[in-house]
């Protein structure tokens, strides 16, 4: 699970290319976006990785070697049966999609079996998410505020709870294929 | 984070369930979580069963929860391009029928009816044709018969009745006043509200064009089944059902009986004359 905001997009793409054909774990993402974004992430992210890109839809299966982003204007979640659910709930933390909906829904689902990284961005979205991926058993990272565009959310985690692991882009990647290949995620 | 503990949210909505008739039991159950735990901090409650006391000889207050566990988020033409596609490519295929039957299923607060009562007058099909408007909540539907706003979703309405392809002055349907605004109450004197619920509640229409978008994103594969079936049921041949552009209907059991309109706005025609099997899921349910 990956939650980020303002100067998200470049970071993302670092990050997805740091993992190419390393990861085949389902990674999903939600990237706060203005609500009448017409976006297409397999255009922005495609070419980074070697995974299938393509934007979540209601009722599917979560597949290995795929990347879900969230769509604009709703919330992502994750059910137990590992499905992926859309939402128009009210936005929280005046965002919609939302990275706390979605990390607090996958915590619930995978438990332990998760990994959750807070990268760039410009408000408290994520930090309560990330906490209960961790209080759930599930292993945090979050990016080093002075490797972000905008430091604002990853201080916000880092102010309510100490993560497993704090870096730079290259770093978090790195660390994220030793928990996988570990078997931690 | 409050876990929601299983068998009390079995004991929860089997309560609501007995006492209201209100069916929670096939909602998708991850957001649905998350509006419970709502509840127990609005109520400042340890457990769900604390707010089904609540809840239980209390009917006013269970409209209250009623209103938290479901969702009322809408607009005015939302998705305009849908809109659009309903002006230009859906609406001239009911011209031909004498009488026009429309299903809004889970109009919410009513954004969607009050578009959809324009698109019928600017299109000629306002004397025509009957909207049926309906929701599970009082509560929204109340709103939704007031036909009365706050201010500050004209700019938002205006907007989305340009990208929606509408050509007047937007300002001809409503009537500003006192930071409210009011739309005309012509557009609403060949809309029918009602209260129906697509869970538990069967067909009451033979409609020519339903609309049900964003709502079927809230229940299990199972329930989505159920409604689409509902919806079946009450098409007339070659009736159109429009969803949300989220939604699909390609996963469903009824997905053989429809084809596709238009895919990027979710609209799907029914075919009554499809193939039935032995076994078929109409043939299941009639």
């Amino acid at each position: 699970m990956i939650g980020t905001s303002a100067g998200g997009v470049t970071t993302v793409q670092a990050l997805l290319r740091e993992l190419h054909g390393k990861l085949s774990l389902p990674l999903l993402i939600v990237q706060h976006l203005p609500a009448d974004a017409r976006v297409n992430p397999a255009l922005i992210f495609g070419s980074f990785t070697h995974a299938t890109v393509l934007e979540a839809y209601d009722k599917v299966a979560v597949e290995l070697n795929h990347v879900y982003f969230a769509p604009p204007s709703y919330h992502l979640l994750i059910e137990r049966d590992f499905t992926l659910s859309l939402t128009q709930d009210e936005p929280v933390h005046f965002s919609r999609p939302s990275i706390d909906v979605l990390f607090e829904s996958a915590a619930r689902a995978y438990g332990s079996e998760l990994c959750g990284v807070l990268l760039t961005g410009a408000n408290q979205d994520g930090a309560a998410g990330l906490k209960a991926i961790s209080d759930l058993g599930g292993y945090t990272m979050v990016q080093d505020p002075r490797d972000a565009e905008v430091g604002t959310m990853p201080q916000a985690a880092l102010s309510l709870f100490t993560p497993n692991f704090t870096g730079t882009v290259k770093e978090l990647s790195r660390q994220l294929l030793n928990v996988a290949n570990g078997g931690a995620v | 984070m409050t876990i929601i503990n299983p068998v009390e949210r079995h004991l929860f909505f089997e309560g609501i369930l007995m006492k209201y008739g209100y069916d929670f039991r096939q909602y998708a159950e991850a957001s649905l979580d998350r509006r419970l735990v709502n509840l127990m901090i609005k109520y400042r409650t340890q457990t769900l069963l604390d707010v089904l006391k609540l809840i239980m000889d209390d009917p006013e207050q269970f409209r209250a929860v009623l209103g938290l566990l479901t969702i009322n988020t809408t607009e005015f033409f939302r998705d305009p391009s849908f809109f659009r596609t309903l002006r230009e490519s859906v609406l001239p295929l009911l011209q031909t029928y004498p009488k026009i039957n429309i299903w809004s299923a889970g109009c919410s607060t009513g954004e969607e009816v009050v578009s959809l009562a324009i698109l019928l007058k600017e299109e000629g099909l306002d004397k025509r044709a009957t909207i049926y408007a309906t929701d599970v909540s009082p509560q929204a539907l109340k709103t939704a018969k007031e036909g009365i706003y706050e201010n500050s979703c004209i700019a938002h309405f205006n907007r989305n009745y340009a990208l929606a392809g509408g050509t007047r002055s937007p300002s001809e349907y409503y009537s500003a006043e006192y930071g409210l605004v009011r739309f005309s109450p012509s557009l609403f004197s060949n809309v029918v509200f009602s209260e129906h619920n697509l869970v538990t509640d069967s067909v009451f229409i033979e409609a020519h064009l339903i609309l049900c978008r964003n709502v079927l994103i809230y229940f299990t594969r199972e329930l989505q089944d159920r409604v689409f079936t509902l919806f079946s049921r009450s098409l007339v041949h070659k009736g159109v059902l429009g969803i949300g552009s989220k939604e699909s209907i390609r996963f469903s059991r009824a997905a053989p009986f429809f084809s596709t309109l238009h895919h990027e706005d979710r609209f799907y025609q029914f075919n009554a004359r499809a193939e039935i099997g032995p076994g078929s899921f109409l043939g299941a349910v009639q």
